[in-house]
């Protein structure tokens, strides 16, 4: 086996192994043990690859290629760009921890959420290594078939209408992109996002960032998103906002912005006020949300605001803080669901007004939500900092009142994330918060002190991410020059 | 003194291995005793399958240089042979699933009368099957109508098998009044064809028009008009769907999966045929007209699927709105359309047929019509056809569970290849649409409160039969249409040779 087949291995793996759990009689405990197997040797994977990475030269690694049908010249064509190998991990880091999650509460049928989770997993990583504009496409709509049914089957009480309408929004803009990718592959006589040339028809472009800006969301595309984090299981809602919603600025990134730089530019100003529409309204939202998840979920959707507003200024910070960002981002959303997760299991609620006081006689929880809450609001130092830091240095080089709407937005965030904590951990105990309510069990602790060390590392050293997704020192170079 | 042509036998040999099966199973309705009959009628229905299958493939294998045979009035070529594989794989699955499933209720006929005319049916099964293989190898206007009425007549039979019910009878005969119609039609535009060329073979029909002018002229044109309404019935696209829910819920369902698989590729892939090689110098005025029969298929399906709550209707509905589909790949006219619409057969029939002989096995445990409600926890109680389901559902709707998915890419990029930009944002939107009916029935499987779940087994007194020969049949036609995701390389291989023996 070759080194380039590792790409491939992180995709089939998960699948085959969705296959065995859906096909195999294995007993709950067999089941769960095997997905969390997979999803721990995927990271081993994906370190093995990033060891071997080498972040000095530009161009596709882990590269593989196979034609598919070849009168439309569509292939199976996967690798890796030194920023899409942190999207990778971020994707193997945060399924292990979901799956562990979900063995760790015993989910009700073992076989058939087991199968999906890891079906999610490799359509994830599919994403972000396809270099083929209808295999990206195939995981890009492949993600969606698991995730509806996560939500469906196993979510909360208004979980139907949810799934209508994460999935009709979706699918609305996957196949604008559908279309737009038809168009654009046949006129350029190749489907290979490598070999593809630019174009500078803006419809094309209007169809691939529907998808996309559906999918990160911004405003005013993100009427899916409250229902859906809401009623979906905690880790599952974790994935959609850590991972998931990447996929769609990975796209804007991959795609919209390399393949069409003058539509780009053209449309710049415009999708600048939308990523500042969505990180102002989003952060207010988030201020006024009454619920856990309602916070995160609509910080979420402020933050997709600023990633995307640091990729849409089109400077060399924007485009590094970008990337640092949604690694740090997803880390961070997907703790903040997981310890969501892990109150409403103690609680049986989410809303504000019930809880309170979850401090007192539970320091590994307190201790935990405070340092994923205050690397959140990015107080200086931590790895949140850094990346919105160079998004708005970036977004100060196009023009200095994006800095300044960012800038707001910062500390609305640190008014919602304090408001969070102190509305679960402190202020008087809430009438469901229970003095039998336990601190954090083993199994919790093993799969948050992990995502927290990350985080650490991460703020310790985020030019580790910030330094090393773009050959050469220049990003807005490697995307003009199509990353070869 | 009638000259007569030469025969080339083995062109006809998938034809005659059918009728040949038929004539044994009808003979078996006589000389075997009742107990066996049911065994002995479906392993000769099966075997003659097998055998027709067979020689298809070696007829596509033999026949790279493709010409008319039997005085000019059948076609030997691939595109023959590709359609007969296609179509004996069908029969092969119909078999599978009638084998148990005939009649559809049966635990409402006394066991005795169960049995009764079960060789006839296999008989005409394989009867209409021969009719659907000689169908698509037709080469002038009267095998074309002969051939139609053939399996045209065994279809309405079938529909009408099940005499204990009501349904049944009315279903065969709406399908038997409609058919006329569209067959009427059919056989008027002929005639009208053949008045203005004095010509009946496809070929010699373009050459008339061609060398006598005759492009544009108005008889012909009614007729060309006419012909493409008759061919519409039988791929029940609208404005000609009008029979299909109605037909499609009555009939037996194992009746129901055979049609809405093999009519469709029959008479897609002669229409195709016929429009390429009989009127190609009216190319400007059939494409468009196809392209208006796609889009009020297209929205007619899709709005009416979504109001369904009968899953057979619902069904039925989502092949008109797949007709629609295809037909963008008959209208785009061009060699990439025709790959198009050859590979987006093979994954529909294979959903198609595998989605309506689940409605088969839950039908049969309820002993009732399947809803949306009564389908609640299905995928639950019977893992293996629920996953089956969700993946036909999921394939239907284009999602990447499947070659369906490819199947639109591949009929939307013959659409922009034409340069119709436009039918791709119709084909888009009414994929959208689609998706609300589509995932109403993974819902119905999966999704509902406990308290709403029906246990079939239960409901109707014990646990349902071992169904191995329905497990094997949806077990084929998944295999079909997850491995068309994979194998596109191949099939539009094959597609393509015998798209080639069209003439472009």
């Amino acid at each position: 086996m070759t080194v380039s087949s590792f790409t491939t291995l992180l995709v089939c793996m998960p699948i085959g192994a969705a296959l065995a759990v859906w096909i195999l009689p294995l007993s709950r405990y067999a089941t769960g043990s095997l997905a969390v197997l997979v999803s721990l040797l995927e990271v081993g994977i994906w370190i093995e690859q990033a060891a071997r990475f080498d972040f000095n030269r530009s161009g596709l690694q882990f590269s593989q290629r196979h034609s598919w049908f070849s009168d439309l010249h569509v292939s199976y064509h996967v690798g890796e760009y030194a920023f899409s190998l942190w999207l990778v991990g971020l994707t193997v880091v945060c399924m292990a921890a979901a799956i562990g999650y979900g063995f760790w509460v015993g989910r009700e049928r073992p076989r058939a959420y087991f199968g999906l989770m890891l079906l999610l997993t490799g359509a994830t990583v599919g994403v972000f290594v396809a270099q083929d504009m209808l295999l990206f496409y195939a995981f890009f709509e492949a993600m969606l078939i698991p995730l509806y049914v996560l939500v469906g089957v196993w979510g909360g009480a208004g979980r139907l209408g949810a799934t209508v309408k994460f999935l009709i929004y979706t699918m609305a803009g996957s196949l604008l992109m559908l279309a737009a990718l038809i168009v654009y592959g046949l006129k350029a006589g190749t489907f290979d996002l490598v070999d593809a040339p630019t174009s500078a028809s803006r419809w094309i472009f209007l169809g691939f960032m529907f998808a996309f800006v559906i999918k990160s969301p911004l405003w005013p595309f993100h009427g899916w998103l409250p229902d859906t984090y809401r009623e979906a299981p905690p880790e599952v809602s974790a994935v959609l906002s850590g991972v998931i919603a990447k996929a769609g600025l990975y796209g804007m990134l991959r795609i919209a912005l390399t393949k069409f730089p003058d539509p780009a530019s053209y449309y710049r100003t415009t999708i600048l006020v939308l990523a500042a529409a969505a990180l102002v309204y989003g952060s207010l939202l988030a201020f006024r949300a009454t619920d856990f998840r309602g916070v995160v979920a609509y910080s979420s959707l402020a933050q997709s605001g600023l990633i995307a507003l640091g990729l849409f200024s089109g400077t060399n910070l924007g485009f590094d803080g970008a990337v640092l960002q949604m690694v740090a981002h997803g880390l961070v959303s997907m703790s903040l669901f997981l310890v969501a997760g892990v109150v409403e299991r103690r609680t049986t609620t989410g809303e504000f007004r019930l809880l309170g006081g979850m401090a007192k006689g539970r320091p590994a929880l307190a201790t935990l939500l405070m340092a994923i809450g205050v690397i959140s609001l990015a107080v200086p130092g931590s790895a949140a900092f850094a990346g919105e830091f160079l998004i708005l240095a970036g977004a100060y080089q196009r023009a200095w009142w994006w800095a300044a709407i960012g800038a707001c937005a910062i500390v609305l965030a640190a008014m919602y994330m304090l408001r969070l904590i102190s509305a679960v951990l402190h202020e008087a105990r809430g009438s469901t918060v229970r003095d039998e309510a336990l601190d954090l069990r083993p199994g919790e602790l093993a799969l948050l002190v992990p995502l927290v060390g990350v985080l650490l590392v991460l703020s310790a050293w985020p030019a580790g991410i910030s330094h090393h997704s773009f050959a050469g020192d220049a990003p807005t170079q490697a995307v003009q020059g199509q990353f070869k | 003194m009638i000259h007569t042509p030469h025969v080339d036998w083995f062109s006809l040999s998938t034809i005659l291995v059918l009728v040949g099966a038929s004539f044994v199973a009808l003979l078996g309705a006589v000389l075997v005793p009742r107990p066996a009959r049911r065994a002995f009628a479906a392993t000769v229905a099966a075997l003659g399958c097998i055998g027709g299958l067979v020689t298809s493939v070696w007829l596509y294998v033999d026949s790279a240089n493709g010409h008319r045979v039997v005085s000019d009035a059948f076609y030997r070529d691939r595109w023959t042979a590709l359609a007969q594989v296609i179509l004996c794989a069908i029969g092969l699955a119909s078999v599978l699933l009638s084998a148990e499933h005939i009649p559809a209720w049966g635990k409402l006929a006394p066991r005795s009368r169960r049995d009764d005319h079960i060789a006839e049916y296999f008989a005409l099964l394989l009867a209409c099957l021969a009719g659907m293989t000689f169908f698509v190898g037709a080469a002038n206007l009267m095998t074309l109508f002969l051939s139609l009425e053939w399996f045209s007549i065994g279809l309405y039979v079938m529909c009408a098998i099940d005499y204990d019910r009501e349904g049944s009878l009315e279903a065969g005969l709406k399908y038997l009044i409609v058919g006329s119609f569209g067959s009427a039609a059919l056989l008027f535009g002929s005639a009208l064809v053949y008045g203005a060329t004095r010509h009946l073979g496809f070929e010699e029909i373009a050459q008339a028009v061609g060398q006598q002018g005759l492009s544009g002229d108005a008889l012909l044109v009614l007729g060309l008009a006419m012909i493409i309404a008759g061919l519409g019935f039988k791929a029940s696209a609208a404005p000609f769907h009008m029979w299909t829910p109605d037909v499609y819920e009555g009939a037996p369902t194992p009746v129901t999966a055979f049609m809405s698989a093999a009519t469709k590729v029959a008479a897609l892939l002669l229409g195709f045929r016929l429009l390429r090689t009989a009127f190609p110098q009216e190319a400007h005025l059939w494409t468009w007209a196809f392209a208006g029969i796609a889009v009020a298929s297209l929205v007619i399906g899709n709005l009416a699927a979504l109001v369904q709550r009968d899953l057979k209707r619902m069904l039925a509905y989502s092949s008109i709105s797949h007709a629609g589909f295809m037909l963008i790949g008959l209208a785009a006219g061009s060699a990439l359309g025709g790959r198009a619409l050859m590979y987006y057969l093979v994954p529909y029939a294979a959903m198609a047929f595998g989605s309506f002989a689940v409605v088969a096995a839950r039908e049969r445990e309820l002993g009732e019509a399947v809803t949306l409600d009564n389908l609640a926890g299905f995928g639950w109680e019977r893992p293996f056809l629920g996953i089956a389901m969700w993946f036909f559902m999921f394939g239907f709707a284009g999602l990447p569970l499947g070659g369906g998915f490819i199947g639109k890419f591949y009929v939307l990029a013959a659409a922009y290849d034409h340069g119709w930009a436009w039918l791709v944002v119709v084909g888009v939107v009414a994929t959208l649409v689609s998706l609300y009916y589509y995932l109403g029935v993974v819902r119905a499987m999966y999704m509902r409160p406990s308290a709403e779940l029906q246990v079939g087994a239960v409901a109707a007194g014990g646990s349902p039969a071992p169904e191995r020969l329905l497990h094997a049949a949806v077990g084929l036609a998944l295999a079909v249409s997850v491995g068309s995701l994979f194998a596109v390389q191949p099939l539009i291989d094959l597609a393509r040779h015998a798209a080639s023996s069209l003439p472009f």
